[in-house]
């Protein structure tokens, strides 16, 4: 199958407070519809792979592939677009805009993108709200639902634009076991279903087991 | 750029705070709306200033001045011509006071195409008879229709009508002062002499104050017959030719021509009121350099809420740019943030400063030496609205451009690793 991802020789390195050698010669793949996992220790670089990964950290050497096309080197303003419509992502504190209602949420990244009229835009919205089980709460302000239901608001989020891959910090950090559970299974069904790449960065040994491959790091390598 | 996901994105921010964004925005009225109010009295008021002189001075005022030749006879004899001469006791040139061929003067005035209208005036110097008292006067001979036509003479006729005295022949304007004193309306008759002691006796068909204590005790007005009759002299006898342009830029150069033409003395109106133009452009840098004050504190204020809005704001900001939204699209969102308070402001002012102007403009104001005014002066330029509204968008744009550069530059990555 098709790579989706490709990183290639990937180093990155901080200089404040002190020079310090983070990602080091950094190398793999992603096949479609691949569920991948990065495990490692706190501080081993796993986030900041992550945030690279991501297109919004541009500090770094190497290459990066997105479908065959080179991501390294373009404009912020050409990131910005990739991740709109080909990444989807999902932070491990749920960031949500407090002030707009779950559907707004979940559709502003759809209108940003503009490739659907907006009443196209929000019957997607809904369908992917109903997908995770969270319909009824649509026109609920982002500020008002519990920790597990903005995880899913995320997620719909993060499928709104039918991107390439969808990328996940920590998903389950601030979860209970049960929404744990819950979450890894519909990732699980959107990686079996609909063939979508997913790389997910976790702590959590259990949610780990249950991926396709865990890519371990210590020490900003791959072991 | 994808303005209608902006402008709802920006709209959102501003609803969600609704009380900062009315405060923000009150900066911004309470800014243009002082201005507003500012420019329109102060502006008012110096248009009524400047009537009041303008109205009632000749564009260009002829007459013939009692001076001393300016070349002595001897300076032209021959032998002493260029030497050092030195006089003692010169005596003004014996001249007559009336302007000579003052008829054909007229006559040519009035076919000039720039001029608007010519008025003749003889001035009489007279006394009023009241009793054994005597008071000094100067009745001016006029042709009353014109003067108040060309020069508003009319707003000062406080009682009677300006036609009355065209039709009569006998009639008098009496100054205000000199009625008071003499205990005479409109109606009674009243009894003058001439320098050389003629009597004559007029009927006061109207009186007349422009404000001033000082022309009001002492002039009146008559037909032009009237005064020349008084004089004992024909219907050539003129003293004074009033000009009125249609534009008021060419006093200078006429004055000047008639001045080379006639040998008479012209004087343009800029010369006579002269230190009144200096008064009006301060008055206009003041009134100016308030507003503009104004409005940058409103700036400042504006300035503020949106840099501690974008402080509360950085995750929001993190997660529009992790999801796809540009530096520039971020920005955007701050910019007509700024810009929609400036607009819906700025038009509030605009609207709370007419009303406030309507009001001052309808509070009375009456005042012995402004005879025609009853309320306060207000000017309703639109012109003014305009600069208002400008400087309302641009000052929010300013006030908003530069909180909105630092989001534009916020790297999400920080924001959420920082979590």
């Amino acid at each position: 199958m098709a790579n989706v991802l490709e990183a290639v020789n990937i180093n990155k390195y901080f200089t404040d407070p002190v020079s310090f050698h983070v990602l080091k010669d950094i190398s793999f793949t992603i096949k479609k519809g691949e569920f991948v996992s990065i495990m490692g220790k706190s501080g081993c670089g796993k986030s900041t792979l992550l945030y690279i990964l991501s297109t919004m950290d541009t500090d770094y050497t190497g290459d990066l592939y997105l479908s065959g096309e080179k991501l390294t080197g373009k404009s912020s303003t050409e990131l910005s677009a990739v991740r709109n419509s080909e990444i989807g992502f999902i932070f491990q504190f749920h960031y949500l805009l407090p002030e707009f209602t779950i559907l707004q949420n979940v559709m502003l990244p759809a209108l940003k993108l503009a490739r659907k009229s907006t009443s196209q835009i929000k019957q997607d919205a809904m369908q992917k709200l109903e997908l995770l089980g969270i319909g009824d709460q649509a026109n609920k302000l982002a500020s008002r639902i519990s920790g597990g239901q903005k995880q899913r608001v995320a997620i719909a989020r993060a499928l709104i634009n039918e991107p390439t891959i969808i990328m996940a910090d920590e998903p389950t950090g601030n979860l209970d076991s049960k929404n744990s559970e819950n979450v890894f299974n519909i990732l699980r069904k959107l990686s079996h279903e609909q063939h979508l790449s997913l790389l997910v960065v976790t702590h959590d040994h259990d949610f780990a087991e249950k991926t396709d491959r865990i890519i371990t790091m210590e020490d900003g390598r791959i072991i | 750029m994808n303005w209608p996901v902006i402008l709802s994105i920006s709209k959102t921010h501003l609803l969600s705070r609704v009380k900062q964004s009315v405060i923000a925005a009150l900066g911004v009225t309470f800014g243009i709306g002082t201005f507003i109010i500012l420019v329109s009295f102060m502006t008012g008021l110096n248009q009524l200033l400047d009537n009041l002189i303008l109205d009632r001075t000749p564009h260009v005022h002829i007459y013939n001045e009692i001076k001393p030749s300016e070349q002595q006879p001897v300076e032209l004899m021959e032998g002493f011509a260029g030497d050092i001469n030195i006089f003692h006791s010169v005596k003004p040139k014996q001249n007559q006071e009336r302007i000579h061929n003052a008829l054909p003067i007229l006559d040519y005035l009035r076919h000039d195409p720039r001029v608007r209208g010519v008025t003749p005036q003889v001035k009489a110097q007279v006394f009023y008879v009241a009793g054994s008292i005597k008071l000094n006067g100067i009745i001016n001979g006029v042709d009353i229709m014109e003067e108040v036509r060309l020069f508003n003479i009319g707003d000062y006729i406080v009682k009677g009508e300006p036609q009355n005295l065209a039709r009569n022949d006998n009639g008098i304007l009496l100054g205000a002062g000199i009625a008071k004193k003499m205990s005479l309306d409109v109606g009674d008759k009243l009894q003058i002499t001439t320098a050389t002691g003629d009597l004559f006796q007029l009927k006061v068909v109207g009186l007349y104050q422009s404000g001033l204590a000082e022309i009001d005790n002492v002039q009146s007005y008559t037909n032009l017959k009237t005064a020349q009759r008084i004089l004992g002299e024909g219907n050539n006898y003129i003293t004074d030719i009033n000009v009125k342009l249609h534009n008021i830029e060419e006093a200078v150069p006429m004055s000047e021509e008639i001045r080379e033409q006639y040998n008479l003395t012209a004087v343009d109106i800029n010369t006579a009121n002269a230190q009144f133009e200096t008064g009006t452009t301060i008055r206009n840098i003041i009134t100016y350099a308030v507003s503009i004050t104004l409005l940058i504190v409103a700036g400042f204020g504006i300035y503020n809420i949106l840099n501690m809005m974008i402080y509360e704001k950085m995750n929001d900001i993190a997660i529009l740019k992790a999801t796809g939204f540009s530096g520039r699209d971020v920005k955007m969102i701050f910019i007509s943030q700024a810009m929609l308070i400036g607009v819906v402001g700025g038009v509030v002012g605009l609207i709370f400063g007419y009303f406030i102007s309507v009001l001052i403009d309808h509070t009375p104001f009456e005042t012995e030496a402004l005879p025609t005014i009853k309320t306060f002066p207000v000017n309703f330029n639109p012109a003014y609205y305009l600069i208002g509204i400008v400087f309302a968008v641009v000052s929010t744009f300013l006030a908003g451009y530069l909180p909105a550069r630092r989001a534009e530059h916020i790297d999400p990555v920080e924001i959420i690793r920082g979590q």
